[in-house]
């Protein structure tokens, strides 16, 4: 039998838990106890949990987040998702074929007095990830009560689906940690603090207007009644509309990591990846690391959303990165088999004869992230006191919503009364953190020869590329003890240097005495600080707040600390020290792959920053680095005038899996848009056309939104369709949310008898 | 904007009532403006039934308007050929005391009087009606066939689409502000947005009613409590009828309930609280799917396995003496109720639709004089239905 697990994983180790059987459709299968049902269904390679009842399409994983229902499975007669079900040895596990029968078990459920269990706390905390933890933390840490209550069996949240280095800033986000780590160091906090109590497997499935909030907890169903809430739900994954969207394999970015990283499932050989922007690149990135081919990624803009560095990381491992283009279509006989793409015009439609198409078995939606908000305003409407931090109050990375979380825990413990006070600099970091990439400053490290022009605004001192005019560096003077006149005033570098006798940072500075200097690559700004919070001698500084791009000065001992932490791997080692023939030189690479693919003696393409091939080098040596938990350190042998240019490996020919364009049989052009109901475009665009406006009455006449997941997939989508139609969204009434955010067996309100199993 | 244009009939509310209505009046030839103050029809309480209809009722106006009612809802696809989710399974009030036996048998006679084909089951046969019932105590029960389920959502957007292709026109988001009434004559409605004229006015206004005593001058004696229902994820078809358990729930908070399964599967619910929630707060409240749960396991055990999707509470706008108003009222000449449904403006709505436009059409109640009297907005409310 096929076993679908990643054995070996740069990053990750394979959990230790026992194998255990459990039978899917009467057929055995090994599985891992404990972990999520639809990660041992997909590492037993079963891809398809079922068959929708409207009309028979396949059903399979989709959002792996308990937010859709596409991966039901039955289970004693009970659907249920199988992406929140924990595998328990023997289980038997039906697919869903069509409207499940409703069984009689014989088993008659001891009706007690219907009266919930009612649990009061003074903050309840919903979602356990970065901002809710640190919520958490900063409350607990001032002697207020808080109920944590997370519907994962991990907290943590999405951290726990990122192996890879956070940017942010060292002091006040864990930047240059792995996410998992960052996770982990959470939770063992929050654990430890007795004021903290934690409910995991739960979901707050609904806020009511006696002011509490329903909790379903595998097979309970409990009562909350909080005197403030924050919600820290997070963000779900916004979704694509497009021929072939819904069949099995094509699937949230989010809903792959969950496979890959967290439970370590192999669950495609060759994908593709749908959106430029952090989440799928990173994405494409992590498929990489788990030994998944990725053939390409699609963005419509003509530039990735996604913080360069990531962008450039993986254009140097050999990924083609298509931007102006877009999906056309996805073909498949009940799985995705190919995908075809097409540049696009300035008005998103697609240019014929662009048309590209690749063989896949699975494809990545990454189009960006939604606030999960359906219980604030709900909340506000019935007069309870809630917050909102992180994702859920604004999409921003992890490293923001750690911040967002302490700055909402400290000003709910004010609102508390307690005498507590909020750092005068929080607010603006917490801003910074969310700051989307600034400038990108093409050609560095270049601009180390650049011949600049200098402008004085009292101690600041501002460098101007001549060429774009752009502002390349900045500095504070007074760090280097200068005091330089009032007043602006232009002076060419020379004249500077004359007048103050000091030599700009990166300007014409020679390295040539070092034996070793770092490379910085870094050509965007971003909020992240871990090389300069990593070099042992401070030569690497970044002036002002940590948008700013990072430059080195002075001097380096090769300890090779910035190479390893750097989470764009944007920073290389140039050793003027080595000793070969001539022409040759070394260098020093991050690497976050199997060893297998750079051996020593090996001959590699060797990528500039931006993928571009520049020739070949000789691997020399492999550094292995415990510390940074599977980042290794490689030493390539380079040509001399490469030394600085070299960014990376290729591991990967680009063009691979292309296969003819061409359009297959039965291919259907009407796409889906609400999945749960399988409600296809054209049925939308007709009821548009009969004038209806009000997404309730879609609701009404077509389903559209009426399914499981109440329109949390697909009313963006809806909306989408409105505007296709050339109606203004003001035009249109949104849908109405009601409870329950996630559907809760009826057996389940009755809660547990006492000494049931948990 | 406002144009002269004055219209046969103005039909304030697109919602059980107004929209039916619209559509009979429309049928009729009659020129029909219909005003509405949300975004489109039967946004109101009309989604907020569960869809039951039924001519089980001891009240013979009411018997003979859901009789038409179940002629409009039953023959619709035929007719226009929308699917309106129509099932037709029947009503079945299991009985497991011998006083509530009593007292449905005793209304069998005029029941079947008005038209009702309605019969007793033993406990055998409702154990076949409703597999999986809870036989403990069970005696039988009562059945009637033709009664049946339909989707309100649906029916509403057909009627409104028959309505327009007949001519009606339907202008949303019009809340009414004032009405302009001349020497005790009606003459035009004002909205937020505009006036339009009409010396015909009917007020189906639902869980409003009251809001326009004011503004018309007259007391309508509307008071809308809540109930809450909800619906479940959909299941293979087991149940025909739609079930009402009469007995009040042990946990004091229940009055009865009642559930059935929709045609595309779904079973949806509803409870009648013993203490009435007044008012026109439609907040879920923690206490209803415990209780309901409680109740719908009680009585038919493997429903613990059900998903349960989505919860809502709707109003009932109440009447002193629970029977609806439907009347020309004498001091606003011109001006018609038919509010006041009591939480059954659902399934009376078609039937009160064709009496209407048979009065303003032919100039009289499609009911007999004897029996539309039931409706009159003159009565002294102090009486009370006796099977409700």
């Amino acid at each position: 039998m096929d076993d679908f697990r990643i054995k070996k994983h740069p990053i990750l180790k394979e959990s230790t838990a026992k194998y255990v059987d459990i039978y899917f459709d009467g057929k055995k299968i090994r599985a891992k106890q404990g972990e999520m049902l639809s990660s041992a269904l997909f590492a037993a390679g079963i891809r398809i949990f079922g068959h929708h009842d409207r009309d028979g399409g396949a059903q399979g994983i989709f959002c792996a987040n308990g937010q859709c229902s596409k991966c039901t499975v039955i289970i004693d007669g009970k659907p249920v998702k199988s992406c929140m079900i924990p595998v328990r040895n023997g289980m038997n596990v039906y697919p869903a074929e069509g409207l499940p029968e409703l069984k009689d078990d014989g088993v008659q459920v001891g009706v007690k007095k219907p009266v919930p269990e009612l649990t009061e706390t003074m903050v309840l905390i919903i979602g356990g990830g970065p901002a809710g933890l640190n919520a958490a933390l900063e409350l607990g840490q001032c002697g207020i009560e808080v109920l944590v209550i997370d519907d994962k069996s991990e907290l943590g949240g999405k951290l726990s689906l990122q192996t890879h280095n956070f940017f942010g800033s060292v002091s006040d986000c864990y930047a240059g940690k792995r996410g998992i780590d960052i996770g982990h160091i959470l939770e063992d906090k929050v654990r430890s603090n007795p004021n903290i109590k934690i409910w995991q497997n739960s979901t707050v499935v609904g806020v009511y207007a006696d002011k509490t909030f329903g909790v379903s907890s595998r097979g309970n169903y409990r009562i909350v009644k909080p005197e403030v809430v924050l919600n820290s739900t997070g963000a779900r994954e916004k979704t694509l509309v497009f021929p072939g969207s819904d069949l099995p394999g094509v699937y949230g970015a989010g809903a792959f990591q969950t496979l890959v990283n967290r439970d370590l499932i192999r669950s495609s050989e060759k994908l593709f990846v749908i959106g430029g922007g952090n989440v799928g690149v990173i994405a494409a990135y992590h498929a990489l690391q788990a030994g998944i081919d990725v053939l390409g990624i699609v963005e419509a803009l003509d530039k990735c959303g996604a913080y360069k560095v990531h962008v450039d990381k993986i254009k140097r491992l050999g990924v083609p990165v298509w931007t102006s283009h877009s999906v056309v279509r996805c073909e498949g006989e009940e799985q995705v088999q190919k995908i075809t793409i097409s540049q696009i015009d300035e008005n998103f439609q697609p240019l014929s004869g662009t048309e590209k198409s690749f063989e896949v078995d699975t494809v990545l939606v990454a189009v960006g992230l939604a606030p999960v908000d359906e219980l604030l305003e709900k909340s506000r409407n019935f007069g309870i006191e809630i917050w909102a931090a992180g994702d859920a109050e604004e999409i921003a990375e992890a490293s923001a919503a750690i911040f967002s979380g302490k700055i909402t825990g400290r000003k709910i413990a004010q609102s508390l009364g307690k005498d507590i006070s909020i750092p005068d600099e929080w607010e603006p970091l917490a801003n910074l953190l969310k700051s989307r990439p600034g400038k990108y400053y093409p050609n560095r490290p270049d601009n180390y020869g650049l011949k600049a022009t200098y402008n004085l605004f009292g101690k600041t001192l501002y460098a101007q590329n001549p060429a774009s005019g752009e502002t390349v560096s900045m500095r504070i003077l007074e760090d280097m003890g200068i005091t330089l006149p009032p007043g602006n005033k232009w002076l060419e570098a020379r004249d500077l240097i004359k007048a103050y006798k000091i030599a700009p940072v990166q300007i014409n500075e020679d390295y040539s005495n070092l034996q070793v200097y770092p490379v910085i690559h870094c050509d965007q700004e971003i909020p992240c600080n871990p090389c300069h919070m990593a070099c042992p001698l401070g030569s690497i500084s970044i002036n002002g707040d940590i948008m700013n791009l990072p430059e080195f000065h002075g001097k380096c001992m090769g300890c090779g600390k910035c190479v390893m932490v750097c989470p764009g791997l944007a920073i290389t080692l140039v050793y003027n020290n080595y000793e070969s023939d001539e022409g040759l030189g070394l260098i020093m690479l991050p690497f976050e792959f199997d060893e297998s693919l750079v051996p020593k003696d090996g001959i590699m393409e060797l990528a500039g920053n931006e993928g571009e091939v520049l020739g070949k080098g000789k691997v020399i040596e492999i550094i292995y680095t415990p510390k940074q938990n599977g980042r290794k350190l490689i030493k390539v042998e380079v040509p001399w005038s490469l030394r600085e240019k070299v960014v990376g490996v290729r591991i990967r020919i680009p063009g691979t899996g292309e296969i003819e364009n061409s359009v297959g049989k039965n291919i259907d052009d009407d796409p889906i848009v609400c999945l749960c109901e399988r409600v296809r475009k054209s049925e939308i665009v007709a009821e548009i056309r009969k004038g209806v406006r009000d997404m309730n009455q879609l609701k009404a006449t077509i389903r559209a939104g009426m399914g499981s997941c109440g329109g949390k997939t697909c009313s963006e989508q809806v909306l989408r369709v409105f505007r296709e139609e050339g109606i203004d969204p003001s035009e249109v009434t949104p849908p109405t949310i009601r409870p329950f955010v996630a559907e809760v067996h009826l057996g389940d309100f009755l809660g547990k008898e006492d000494g049931e199993e948990e | 904007m406002t144009n002269n244009k004055i219209y046969d009939v103005i039909v304030v509310g697109a919602g059980s009532v107004g929209t039916p209505t619209a559509m009979f009046l429309a049928q009729k030839g009659v020129d029909v403006l219909v005003l509405e103050k949300r975004s489109s029809c039967g946004q109101g309480e009309n989604k907020a039934a569960i869809g039951g209809v039924r001519a089980t009722h001891s009240d013979p106006a009411k018997i003979q308007t859901c009789i038409q009612s179940l002629e409009v809802f039953s023959t619709w696809e035929e007719k226009y050929g929308d699917d309106i989710e129509w099932k037709k399974g029947g009503y079945c009030f299991p009985v497991y005391t011998h006083d509530l036996e009593e007292l449905l048998k005793s209304f069998f006679p005029i029941q079947r009087k008005y038209g009702l084909e309605i019969q007793w089951k033993n406990a055998g046969e409702i154990e076949e009606l409703i597999p999986g019932i809870n036989p403990d105590g069970l005696r039988g029960g009562t059945f009637s066939t033709n009664d049946g389920q339909v989707s309100p959502l649906r029916s509403s957007v057909a009627f409104e689409r028959e309505a327009k292709r007949q001519g009606a026109v339907f202008k949303y988001n019009e809340p009414v502000v004032s009405y302009i009434i001349d020497k005790g004559e009606i003459q035009g409605v004002i909205t937020k947005k505009d006036k339009y004229f009409s010396k015909q006015v009917i007020l189906a206004t639902g869980a409003d009613a009251a809001d326009h005593s004011k503004l018309l001058g007259i007391d309508i004696p509307v008071r809308p409590d809540s109930h809450e229902a909800g619906i479940s994820a959909p299941i293979k078809q087991f149940l025909p009828p739609l079930v009402v358990d009469m007995r009040p729930g042990p946990e004091g908070k229940t009055a009865n309930f009642y559930f059935g399964q929709c045609k595309k599967g779904q079973i949806i619910f509803c409870y009648t609280p013993k203490n009435k929630f007044y008012g026109k707060n439609k907040g879920n409240l923690s206490e209803f799917m415990p209780i309901l749960a409680s109740r719908l396991i009680s009585l038919i055990p493997k429903f613990k396995n059900l998903l349960i999707r989505r919860t809502w509470r709707g109003l009932y706008p109440m009447t002193p003496d629970g029977i609806p108003i439907i009347d020309q009222v004498k001091e606003v000449k011109g001006l018609i109720l038919a509010v006041g449904m009591c939480g059954q403006g659902f399934m009376l709505g078609p039937g009160v639709g064709k009496n209407i436009s048979s009065l303003v059409v032919d100039g009289s109640w499609m009911l007999a004089a004897e029996i539309q009297k039931t409706f009159s907005f003159y009565r002294d409310f102090s009486g009370e239905e006796a099977f409700k």
